[in-house]
């Protein structure tokens, strides 16, 4: 039977500007199943991280939940399952039990998201205390353990310091030692690696996967580099304005994409086995969220777009058990359209390569 | 943090002096003279210049008011304030009423301001922040003076609770009505910079991570937000200190306070300047000023690990 960590359906938030109502989050759903990985993949604004931040409780005020159910599946204390409805619940009792304890979150910049004022040590045992009820010396000793785990030498002396005496990789280190201090089952990343150096970012990757198989948590990415995707993935969330465009696992995204929108990104893609010496980009911009979509959000930007698509919101066609995607080139009355040959080209090169891999 | 700390007085010190001199100068150069010439004959003026030294190069009377404001610890005497007693005598008391008025106003002020800023931080874009931002504006506008006249109208006029001017007799008492209306300015500014600092902090990274974390409530604010806000706070909060201690020219000369403002008031309208006054108070507004941004610097180091480590870096 399917264990289902975290399901979010049909979510739908809209934030109150002085420019108006933006409707950001426009029905999205997500199935994560207990110990794997989803990314969630899309532009800048698209929503990715609105979504993720509504299932810790921390949207800023002027948001505003229109629908949606964010079920979450835990064990608590007594080892018993739990089933919560996240945006049912007060947003001090989702403090108290879900944040830090059963959810934990990783942040984009570990520039910024250490409190500069306080020590490593206290923020790293702050958690603790609070959620496992340890005592100070307790807690100090597991930091100090933690802070070896994501692999910062000479813990002892670094317990004692403050965020600016630290590089970036290190403090993204130290993050992830927050994030997993007091036993989480589910983890999200936002992010984690876009503001750090290339040669740390696939450090800090290695590093999420070895605690990810240590300790058997789910991980949700966050995350426009899908590089980073093919890395760690079972799932992949194809998010466009708001809404879940293509749903696949891995493989199924790579290799078989259907929307045209995943056929944009892919082809976007840096790649130095091209003949083409130009990088392919999507053309125009995400539409403006402050006017209400009519159809497909992508149609405008989409070469292939049928009429259909700049009519009627296209449903989720399902393309295998896994493997769905919402775009009407998949309605049987729609007319064969493939994607690119450029891309068709792409994509066996990459299945070729990953083949060699194995 | 020792050298630090010993750069930061070294450099006071010489600040101190170079506004000194550069005082010194303004005053003789400023128009009018220490004399009431319509009351006074030409040959007496020239004898109380020479007595007076006023007739020296000027480097040379510097020098000599130098040698006795260090030498002596003397700020010499009034020319026509308090029938030309020395200075010394006269401004302890002074300097006791306007520092105990001051300080009961930076109370008042820091307190409710910080109330104020936090309340409505908490509370954006609800009603007690609208509030708090109608107040400030008031507050900064509406000059201390005028509000003082209100008070006085309301509640030494209409209702006897205060008296309507400054008693020594009723020390306290009579504190209260130029307490407030001065520390309504700073009450304000306070205020209105807590509430923009805060808002700035919880929209922090941050202070996401320590929510993400499981942290809500008293102990966010307190351990995360109000730290971090705190930093900037007391850098508007030091300069209003001082204002607020060397007493108001206007509340106090209108209060009939004998504060140093009134002092300072008087000294420049009587009858002819009195330099000697002009140049004490000058001194003295300077080096509080100089005191206080002294105390900051190493305040911040202890609020501030960045900065606390930086200075034990460069020592």
């Amino acid at each position: 039977m399917a264990d289902k960590i975290l399901e979010i359906k049909n979510l739908d938030i809209s934030f109150k500007t002085t420019a108006g109502m933006v409707h950001a989050i426009r029905g999205v759903n997500v199935d994560l199943e207990r110990g794997e990985t989803v990314a969630i993949v899309g532009e800048s604004g698209s929503g990715k991280s609105v979504v993720m931040k509504t299932a810790m409780r921390l949207l800023a005020g002027n948001a505003t939940i229109n629908s949606g159910e964010i079920i979450f599946r835990y064990k608590d204390d007594k080892g018993d399952l739990q089933e919560v409805d996240i945006l049912k619940k007060e947003k001090q009792w989702v403090r108290q039990n879900i944040n830090g304890r059963k959810i934990a979150m990783i942040f984009q910049d570990p520039m910024t998201s250490l409190d500069p004022t306080m020590t490593i040590g206290n923020q790293l045992i702050e958690g603790m205390i609070m959620h496992l009820g340890l005592s100070k010396e307790e807690a100090k000793a597991r930091a100090i353990e933690l802070l070896e785990e994501v692999g910062i030498t000479d813990a002892k002396k670094r317990y004692k310091q403050y965020p600016h005496q630290l590089s970036g990789g290190m403090r993204q280190r130290v993050v992830i030692a927050i994030a997993i201090s007091c036993y989480p089952d589910l983890l999200i990343c936002d992010e984690p690696t876009t503001a750090l150096d290339v040669t740390i970012q696939s450090k800090i990757l290695d590093l999420i996967k070895k605690i990810q198989k240590d300790r058997g948590i789910s991980v949700i990415y966050i995350t426009h580099d899908l590089g980073v995707v093919a890395k760690v993935a079972d799932y992949v969330n194809v998010m466009y304005a708001g809404r879940i465009v293509e749903v696949g696992n891995v493989d199924e995204i790579f290799f078989d994409p259907k929307h045209p929108y995943t056929w944009g990104l892919l082809s976007a893609m840096p790649d130095l086995d091209t003949d083409d010496d130009r990088l392919y980009t999507i053309p125009g911009s995400p539409p403006n969220l402050l006017n209400e979509i009519q159809g497909d959000a992508f149609a405008a930007r989409n070469r292939f777009a049928l009429k259909a698509d700049r009519i009627e919101q296209p449903p989720m066609f399902k393309v295998s058990e896994t493997h769905f995607a919402a775009t009407w080139l998949l309605d049987e009355r729609a007319p064969k359209i493939d994607m690119p040959e450029e891309l068709k080209r792409r994509i066996e090169r990459m299945r070729r390569s990953a083949a060699e891999k194995q | 943090m020792a050298k630090y700390i010993i750069k930061r007085v070294f450099m006071a010190l010489v600040t101190l002096f170079m506004i000194t001199f550069l005082l010194f100068l303004l005053v003789r150069i400023m128009p009018g003279n220490p004399f009431p010439s319509e009351r006074m004959s030409a040959e007496a003026i020239a004898k109380k210049r020479a007595e007076m030294g006023l007739d020296d190069p000027i480097l040379v009377q510097f020098g000599n008011y130098l040698k006795n404001v260090i030498g002596k610890g003397s700020f010499g005497k009034g020319s026509s304030l308090y029938n030309g007693a020395p200075i010394s005598t006269v401004l302890p008391g002074c300097m006791a009423n306007s520092f105990k008025i001051g300080g009961l106003s930076i109370l008042i002020g820091v307190v409710f301001g910080l109330i104020l800023g936090i309340g409505a931080a908490l509370n954006r874009g609800h009603f007690w922040d609208t509030f708090c931002t109608v107040l400030s504006i008031l507050g900064v506008c509406v000059p201390s003076y005028v509000f003082m006249i209100f008070l006085q109208y309301f509640l030494a006029y209409k209702v006897t609770i205060f008296p309507f001017y400054f008693d020594m007799s009723r020390f306290m008492g009579s504190s209260i009505i130029p307490a407030l209306s001065l520390s309504l300015f700073s009450m304000s500014t306070i205020a209105r910079f807590t509430r923009n600092e805060m808002v700035e902090v919880m929209d922090s990274d941050y202070v996401l991570l320590a929510e993400s974390k499981g942290m809500y409530g008293t102990k966010l604010v307190t351990k995360h937000i109000l730290r971090n806000a705190l930093i900037p706070i007391v850098t508007v909060i030091a300069p209003l200190i001082v204002d607020l201690l060397t007493g108001a020219l206007v509340v106090e000369k209108i209060y009939g306070i004998n504060g140093l403002g009134k002092l300072m008031v008087d000294a420049i309208s009587g009858e002819g300047i009195d330099y000697n006054y002009v140049l004490a108070l000058g001194i003295i507004y300077s080096a509080l000023y100089i005191g206080i941004m002294l105390v900051l610097d190493i305040t911040y180091g202890l609020l501030d690990p960045r900065i606390r480590l930086a200075g034990r870096k460069e020592s």
